[in-house]
C-alpha cells in the first residue's frame, strides 16, 4: 500500500514530466535548454542557491550554537521567530520583502527587482533549515569531550575544529541539502520581486512563464535539467555526509 | 450510529452547495477570455447587457491575462465563448486553430469593439518633462513597458515606437536602432499591460508606455499620474469575437457591443468608441475633447502591412527583430 502511495504521489508525476519533456524530440530539448534565456535562468538559480546555502551553513551554525550554548533574555522568542519562515506562505514572504525593499521602502533600501533581492528572499525562506538540523546535534553533544580537550591544552579553535565540527558537520550538511533543495525550487517569494528582465528571472519563473505560454514541453525540458542537477547535488552531499560519518561505522 | 454522524455531516456540507451551484447554472453562462486591462469596463458592459432582454439570465465567467498567453490558452483548450483580445494577431491565432471564423475581420466594424491609442503615463507634475517619443530615449529616463512576447499591449508599444521613428524621417535601420535605444532605458518588462501598470503605480520607473484606456482606468481607481498622448501615436484596435462553439447569447453580446448604449459606456470609461457618432452626445463632450489628441497611424498602413506581416518581422520567436533587441538589452526573449 505504501508503495502504491509513493508511486502515485512521486513516481508517476516524475515519469509524466520526463515523457512531456521528450515530446518534441532530443534536438528541441537541447535547443531549449541551451537557449540564452534558459541558461541565464539556470545560472542565476544555481548561483543564488549556492550563495544562500553558504550563508546558511555559516550563520545557521552560529545561530544554533548561540541558541544552545548561550542564555539571554528573549531567547525563547528568538527560537520561535526562527520558525516563522516555515509558517509564512511564500507569497506573503515575497510581498513583505517587496514592501521592505520596493520603490516605497520605509528603510530607503531599493533592492527589489535586483539579484540582491533574490538572495535575500532565498535566505529568508531557507533560514530555519540549517539551524534546526544543527541544534539537536549540539544539544546531544557531550560538553565533557570539549572540556577534556581543553584540559589537554587545546586552543578554542582547535577544540572547535577537532572536537565540535566533526560532530556537527553531518547536521550542517543535512540542513544545507534541505536549504539547497528549497532554494532551487523557490518561486512564491521571488515572483513578486522580479521585473521581467533576465537579471531576475530564476529557473522556476522561466518554467512558469513557459507554462503560461502553453509551451509545456519547453517547461518540462528545463524542469528536467533542474531536477537532474538537484538530484546530482543531493547525491554528492549524501556521499560527503557518508564520508564524514565514516568513523561512526568503523 | 454516532460514528457515521461526522462523515455524514461532511458529505452533506459538500453536496448541498454543489447541488445549489448546479441549479444556478441552468441559465446560459458565457466564458469571456480577455486581455489584461479591461476588467472595469467589462463589468459595466456586462451589467448593461444583462438588463436587456437578450441578456436576461446570462451569466459570465471572466478571465483576464496577457493577450498572447490568453490566445494560446484558448487554443490549448481553455473554455471560451467570447474572446476580447488586444490585437488582431491573437485573434488570428485562434482563427488558425479553427476556433473562430477566418473571416472574423469582415464583420461589423471589422470585428473591433473599441479603440485606444498608445500613450505615456508619467509621475504627477511630469518632473522629467516628458512630452514626446524623443524624451523617452534621454539618458536616465526609466521606462516601463510589458514583455512583447506574451503581452498584446507591448506589441502595440513596440510598433508605435518604430512607427513614429519612421514618420519622423528615420530610415528603417535608424528606426530599429532607435527602438533598441528605447529598450536600453526599459527597467521592467512585466508579463502583461496590467502588471506593468501595477509596477509603475507601485513606484517603478519614470514613465509607463500603455493604452490610453488603461491610464484612464487607473486614474478612475485613484492612482496618481499624468497622461501624455504623444504626437504621432498608434491607433490601438481591440477586437472582440464569438467562438464558433459559443451559444447564441455570445453573438447577441457582440452585436450589442456596437449599439450606442455600449459604445457610450466605452467612451465614458476611457475607450475610444468605434461608432464615432456617439461622441456627438452632449454628455460626452469632455470625452470628445479628451480623445482629440492628434495624428495616429494604423496597423493596416503600408508601413506595417497588417498584423501577420508585422508579427513575422518583429515578434517571430526565432527571427523577430524584438528577439535581437531583447538579447541586446538582457530582456525576456519569450
Amino acid at each position: 500500500m505504501i508503495s502504491t502511495y509513493l508511486l502515485i504521489i512521486v513516481v508517476l508525476p516524475l515519469a509524466a514530466l520526463l515523457w512531456e519533456s521528450k515530446k518534441n524530440g532530443a534536438h528541441s530539448f537541447w535547443q531549449v535548454v541551451t537557449s540564452p534565456e534558459a541558461l541565464s535562468a539556470l545560472k542565476l538559480t544555481f548561483g543564488a542557491s549556492f550563495i544562500v546555502v553558504l550563508i546558511n551553513a555559516v550563520l545557521g551554525t552560529i545561530t544554533a550554537w548561540v541558541l544552545v550554548r548561550d542564555d539571554f533574555r528573549g531567547k525563547s522568542m528568538v527560537n520561535a521567530v526562527i520558525d516563522l519562515p516555515f509558517a509564512l506562505p511564500t507569497i506573503v514572504a515575497g510581498v513583505t520583502l517587496l514592501a521592505l525593499y520596493g520603490p516605497r521602502s520605509p528603510v530607503g533600501l531599493h533592492l527589489a527587482y535586483t539579484r540582491a533581492a533574490i538572495v535575500l528572499a532565498l535566505c529568508f525562506v531557507t533560514l530555519p533549515f540549517v539551524i534546526r538540523t544543527v541544534q539537536p546535534v549540539l544539544i546531544e553533544l557531550d560538553v565533557e569531550m570539549e572540556e577534556a580537550a581543553r584540559s589537554l591544552g587545546a586552543s578554542q579553535f582547535t577544540v572547535f575544529r577537532r572536537v565540535v565540527l566533526p560532530n556537527i558537520l553531518p547536521g550542517i550538511l543535512s540542513g544545507s541539502v534541505l536549504a539547497l533543495a528549497r532554494a532551487l525550487g523557490e518561486i512564491g517569494s521571488i515572483v513578486v520581486l522580479t521585473n521581467g528582465l533576465l537579471s531576475t528571472e530564476v529557473a522556476s519563473l522561466f518554467i512558469y512563464n513557459q507554462v503560461q505560454d502553453a509551451e509545456t514541453t519547453n517547461a518540462a525540458a528545463v524542469a528536467m535539467v533542474l531536477l537532474g542537477a538537484a538530484f546530482i547535488l543531493l547525491l554528492a552531499v549524501g556521499a560527503l555526509r557518508y564520508f564524514v560519518t565514516r568513523h561512526e561505522r568503523a | 450510529m454516532r460514528r457515521f454522524l461526522f462523515p455524514a455531516l461532511i458529505i452533506t456540507a459538500v453536496l448541498v452547495p454543489a447541488g445549489a451551484a448546479q441549479a444556478r447554472r441552468a441559465g446560459t453562462n458565457l466564458n469571456l477570455v480577455a486581455f489584461s486591462t479591461p476588467k472595469a469596463v467589462m463589468g459595466k458592459l456586462i451589467a448593461s447587457f444583462q438588463s436587456k432582454p437578450a441578456g436576461q439570465g446570462v451569466t459570465f465567467s471572466q478571465s483576464y491575462g496577457p493577450s498572447g498567453s490568453q490566445a494560446k490558452a484558448i487554443v490549448a483548450g481553455q473554455p471560451a465563448d467570447i474572446a476580447f483580445l488586444s490585437n488582431g494577431l491573437d485573434i488570428n491565432t485562434i482563427a488558425n486553430a479553427g476556433l473562430v471564423s477566418k473571416n472574423w475581420a469582415n464583420g461589423p466594424q471589422d470585428g473591433i469593439a473599441a479603440n485606444s491609442v498608445v500613450a505615456f503615463v508619467v509621475r504627477p507634475g511630469n518632473p522629467l518633462h516628458i512630452h514626446s517619443w524623443s524624451d523617452l530615449v534621454k539618458p536616465g529616463v526609466k521606462v516601463v513597458t510589458p514583455d512583447p512576447f506574451p503581452s498584446g499591449g507591448a506589441k502595440w508599444n513596440v510598433l508605435a515606437a518604430y512607427g513614429q521613428a519612421r514618420k519622423s524621417g528615420m530610415s528603417n535601420k535608424k528606426a530599429i536602432a532607435w527602438v533598441t535605444k528605447l529598450f536600453k532605458n526599459v527597467v521592467a518588462q512585466p508579463t502583461s499591460a496590467s502588471a506593468a501598470a501595477s509596477a509603475f503605480f507601485g513606484g517603478e520607473g519614470d514613465v509607463l508606455i500603455t493604452y490610453e484606456s488603461e491610464a484612464y482606468t487607473a486614474f478612475a481607481a485613484g492612482k496618481q499620474g499624468k497622461l501624455i498622448v504623444p504626437k504621432p501615436t498608434m491607433l490601438i484596435q481591440l477586437p472582440m469575437v464569438a467562438l464558433k462553439s459559443a451559444p447564441p447569447a455570445a453573438a447577441a453580446f457582440i452585436k450589442f457591443i456596437h449599439s450606442p448604449v455600449q459604445q457610450k459606456i466605452f467612451a465614458r470609461n476611457g475607450y475610444r468608441p468605434v461608432i464615432k457618432s456617439v461622441l456627438k452626445d452632449p454628455s460626452l463632450a469632455t470625452w470628445k475633447h479628451k480623445y482629440n489628441t492628434g495624428p495616429t497611424f494604423r496597423i493596416r498602413d503600408k508601413l506595417f502591412g497588417g498584423w501577420n506581416k508585422a508579427n513575422t518581422v518583429w515578434f517571430d520567436p526565432a527571427h523577430g527583430r524584438m528577439l535581437q533587441i531583447e538579447q541586446a538589452v538582457g530582456g525576456p526573449t519569450s
